[in-house]
């Protein structure tokens, strides 16, 4: 092992430019060590965004080697054997600067997805009761860790073709609430995503799946999605 | 008409398809293998309300199938959408129609 990482960084916001920095290495140095030290010790404009440095957060997310992932979660030496790192924004979001994304489009489709809970009318003044061994609730816990990192929005080639498709975390969103029997607009959420850039633009690659840092499956919860709406068509609902 | 249904009645085609395409493979694998011209292949589906219904059920679905495929392909690769597209794939679907079944009759009317 080299004492030094060879570390480019994309800067700006057009992508065109790259500054080359050599980083000392530690024993058990993550990706987010890496970034820290540049602006601490190399360049203090370097501009990045961490919060919680131990998973919880999600907002470290960034391109490293050409895949989206968690710095904070990602050790160097499982990423950059050879001690050479490419670090860039993530994909399929405006740059802010630097390693910066704006993440207000990633968030507005989980609006246009009807991703927010809307308790139905006769739901009761007592508490629901939701039985955790149900259907749905399973189907709903299944894919209810996501914390909003954009890893997979980054990873998936339909968003990077089709940039109005609401994508994989805000169709999982989505499936998370029509598997929620507390829920009532499961009709006004099969609407908005049975719409032309909805879960029927899914090409089912699976590169959200495969990059989801929390193991989940938005494939999963799209396929589901599509089977609701299928269901919803057949019934006359849609 | 809506997403969900163009899904449903795509899904639905390839179903039908899926069945059609095996048949037509086997049937031609078959006529094949026994040896059999033109002319005589023609003599067994000459008025054979069978084989006319079966492929007029093919072509439908056919025309069904391709242009709501073609449909989003155009649309995700070139970006050609609105009532333009929908029209042109409107006209796709009604000449896959009428040549398909325009063929299947003349196998059952020859």
């Amino acid at each position: 092992m080299s004492a030094t990482l060879s570390v480019s960084v994309q800067r700006g916001t057009d992508g065109r430019r790259i500054d080359r920095f050599e980083v000392p290495r530690q024993p058990a140095q993550t990706v987010l060590d890496v970034v820290t030290w540049i602006q601490r010790e190399a360049d203090p404009t370097l501009a990045y965004r961490f919060a919680c440095r131990v998973g919880m957060c999600g907002s470290c997310a960034m391109t490293v080697n050409g895949k989206p992932r968690w710095t904070c979660r990602t050790r160097v030496e499982t990423v950059a054997p050879d001690g050479c790192l490419t670090l860039e924004p993530l994909r399929n979001m405006p740059v802010v600067k630097d390693l910066v994304v704006d993440m207000a489009p990633f968030f507005a489709k989980w609006t246009a997805a009807h991703g927010v809970f809307t308790p139905r009318e006769n739901l009761g003044a007592d508490f629901a009761v939701v039985p955790p061994s149900s259907p749905e609730r399973r189907a709903a816990d299944a894919a209810i860790e996501c914390i909003g990192c954009g890893v997979c929005y980054s990873a998936c080639d339909v968003v990077a073709w089709r940039s109005d498709y609401l994508g994989p975390a805000a169709l999982n969103r989505a499936w998370t609430l029509v598997n929620d029997v507390r829920d009532g607009h499961a009709r006004e959420r099969l609407v908005a995503v049975a719409g032309d850039a909805g879960c029927h633009a899914c090409h089912s690659h699976g590169s959200c799946t495969q990059h989801c840092p929390k193991s989940l499956s938005p494939t999963a919860s799209i396929a589901g999605l599509k089977r609701a709406v299928l269901r919803a068509t057949l019934r006359g609902e849609l | 008409m809506t997403a969900a249904r163009l899904f449903l009645l795509q899904r639905a085609s390839a179903a039908v398809l899926a069945l059609a395409v095996l048949v037509h493979l086997a049937t031609i694998i078959i006529a094949v293998r026994g040896g059999l011209t033109a002319g005589e292949i023609l003599g067994r589906t000459s008025g054979n309300v069978a084989w006319l219904a079966f492929y007029a059920l093919f072509v439908i679905a056919a025309a069904i199938h391709a242009p709501i495929g073609l449909r989003n392909i155009l649309r995700e690769w070139t970006g050609w959408r609105g009532r333009s597209c929908d029209l042109a794939m409107m006209l796709l679907s009604a000449a896959l129609l009428a040549l398909g079944l325009r063929a299947a009759w003349a196998v059952y009317a020859a």
